[in-house]
């Protein structure tokens, strides 16, 4: 009797998932795509350029160089993101923006402004991290692990 | 030219697939950062990512899955100079441009603008 | 059976409480949309010269109550209770507003529902003789709502097509015994919680859906009446997504006329060149919706009888992380005319 009432509750939930997916909206992915690759694909030839320009006229190495890309391209979407354009290029963009290191600076950015009203302790300087710290964690944590499997098997 | 074409291409291609991956299933775009950088640190070790950047350069790099292979060689490299210390110590030191750039200009657009609403 | 009660869950007010007097006040957006000259006023900035969104919210919330009540020439220091609620933590616009208005104050939550919840409670305290005039009020803001629930306004995310657009905006409702008003109060269902397992926090429609479905069989079965006994039946802010199930909803409980009686505020508080996705949310919705337009209709007498009924998505950021599901609920009160 009871795994039959629980069964029962669980035909509804169902039904009634069935009716969402058919009512609600699709995206539309295709069109999400193309403008992701389109988007994505010049922000790293924007990387390109500044690293070349880096190697070509500041005498920079190829790994310097790579930093300095990076770097320019933060402090370019920090720009983007004060004056309040990043977020209608990403919106149009959607993960061309947030998959290069822009989607990174823009996570750190965004709640750095958001809650100064907190205060620049627990507000700026804490919630700088709510969106990007998870990045850190596991990228950090799982670089950690890769090099001490490397002290020990060399492969 | 055809470096640009190569980076154009490689690098819209991650972003492709990151847009596919948040319209297909339940990840939001915070959880899509995780999973490039880990993905990227990940395919680095394996020694499969190299390749990749040696072939498109910035098409590789720029993306997170780039900042995920900064963060393996890194932490490689480390060991290889530093012993196991360097596992420690390598995988921040080759990422600590981009990230000392983020918590500064960060901090600097909190210094100098106001958050508006979304007026679209 | 207590004696102002029918059926399971409605209320039967003897002396039908008015609602005496209105107020709004949005946003900018919501000022551009189509009911836009009914509110009484329009911000150009939705900080509203405050330093905060959080000061914004509460400063609508307050400037919607005391443009109320300055309406009827009464003064604050006349309002006997203050019922209200916003989707800030802890209510705290509504709470800031009663601290400056200093009209003994009863704090409610109901997410979205909050101004059917005000409308209903204050009845009670009116039909019953406890309290008159009674204010009931109920806001919400975009920005807020935004960093509460989301994220940062500047962070660049995409929405999904199932997505609302929270109200920036307030409205309070004054209530007092039956007397010559805008409307009367003649009846109210209260909603019971409704949960059918919508996980997405950005499909809030689909999940209060249910809920509001469920209050409108009730009120039927109740009351004994049915859609065509109605001008209009309002729901808060369901949006396209949540309005879509109803219909179906209602459809398969045999409830003919609902669809063209059916009118949801979400779906036409924005000019729908706006790009708002699925529609409005927010309580501010709802509340600013009722004093712009449904109020007006009531007092013109192009309606007579109307359903008003808030939805509300009882979320939070918390239980929604930790994978728990949305529940829904949905009150219902209904206005008369004159």
């Amino acid at each position: 009797m009871q795994h039959h009432k629980k069964s029962a509750k669980q035909a509804v939930i169902e039904n009634y998932a069935a009716l969402v997916r058919r009512v609600t909206p699709k995206s539309k992915v295709g069109q999400g795509c193309l403008r992701s690759f389109w988007v994505g694909g010049a922000i790293c030839v924007l990387g390109q350029a500044i690293a070349d320009f880096g190697i070509n006229y500041l005498g920079l190495t190829a790994s310097s160089a790579s930093t300095f890309a990076s770097m320019s391209l933060v402090f370019i979407t920090a720009l983007l993101t004060g004056i309040g354009i990043f977020d209608r290029i990403a919106r149009y963009a959607g993960a061309g923006t947030v998959v290069p290191i822009s989607g990174f600076a823009n996570a750190m950015v965004s709640p750095a402004m958001e809650f100064k009203p907190e205060g620049w302790v627990l507000g700026t300087g804490a919630r700088m991290f709510t969106i990007a710290g998870p990045v850190l964690v596991y990228g950090i944590a799982s670089s950690v692990i890769v090099g001490i499997l490397y002290y020990f098997i060399q492969w | 030219m055809l470096l640009y074409l190569k980076v154009f291409l490689v690098g819209g291609l991650f972003c492709a697939i990151g847009e596919l991956l948040i319209l297909k299933t339940k990840l939001t775009a915070a959880r899509i950062l995780v999973v490039y950088i880990t993905a990227g640190v990940l395919l680095s070790a394996l020694g499969l990512y190299g390749p990749v950047v040696r072939f498109a350069s910035a098409g590789a790099t720029v993306p997170l899955t780039g900042f995920g292979h900064a963060l393996a060689q890194g932490a490689i490299s480390g060991v290889q100079e530093n012993g196991l210390l360097g596992a420690f110590t390598g995988g921040i030191s080759a990422t600590a441009g981009g990230i000392a750039a983020a918590v500064f200009f960060g901090f600097l657009a909190a210094i100098c603008f106001k958050p508006r609403p979304k007026d679209f | 059976m207590p004696q102002h009660r029918q059926g399971k869950q409605t209320i039967i007010f003897q002396n039908a409480p008015s609602i005496i007097s209105s107020a709004a006040v949005v946003g900018p957006k919501e000022g551009r949309g189509p009911h836009g000259n009914g509110f009484d006023l329009v911000l150009d900035d939705p900080l509203f010269q405050q330093e905060s969104y959080e000061q914004a919210e509460h400063t609508i919330f307050q400037e919607a109550c005391t443009r109320c009540i300055e309406k009827t020439g009464m003064q604050k220091e006349a309002v006997q209770a203050m019922l209200g609620g916003d989707l800030l933590n802890q209510i705290m616009a509504a709470s800031l507003s009663a601290r400056e208005l200093s009209i003994p104050f009863l704090g409610l939550y109901g997410a979205c529902s909050t101004m059917a919840e005000s409308l209903l409670l204050g009845s009670i305290l009116v039909d019953g003789g406890y309290a008159s005039p009674v204010i009931c009020a109920a806001g919400s803001h975009f920005c807020t709502a935004e960093r509460q629930y989301r994220f940062p306004l500047e962070y660049g995310n995409q929405r999904t097509p199932a997505a609302q657009w929270t109200v920036t905006g307030a409205g309070a409702c004054l209530l007092a015994e039956n007397t010559k008003g805008i409307a009367h109060i003649t009846s109210a269902t209260i909603g019971r919680v409704v949960d059918l397992g919508i996980r997405d926090p950005n499909n809030m429609g689909a999940a209060m859906a249910p809920a509001a479905a469920d209050t409108l069989i009730a009120h039927f079965k109740d009351t004994n009446t049915a859609p065509k006994d109605y001008d209009k039946i309002i729901t808060g802010d369901l949006g396209l997504v949540g309005s879509g199930i109803l219909k179906e909803l209602m459809d398969k409980n045999h409830l003919s006329l609902f669809e063209q009686k059916y009118m949801d505020c979400g779906l036409c508080i924005f000019d729908p060149a706006d790009d708002v996705h699925a529609g409005g949310s927010g309580c501010g919705c709802s509340a600013s919706l009722l004093s712009a337009y449904i109020l007006p209709q009531l007092s013109s007498g192009k309606w007579k009888k109307v359903l008003f009924m808030a939805t509300g998505a009882l979320l939070s950021t918390t239980t929604s992380q930790q994978g728990e599901t949305i529940p829904g609920v949905a009150h219902a009160v209904i206005l008369e005319g004159g």
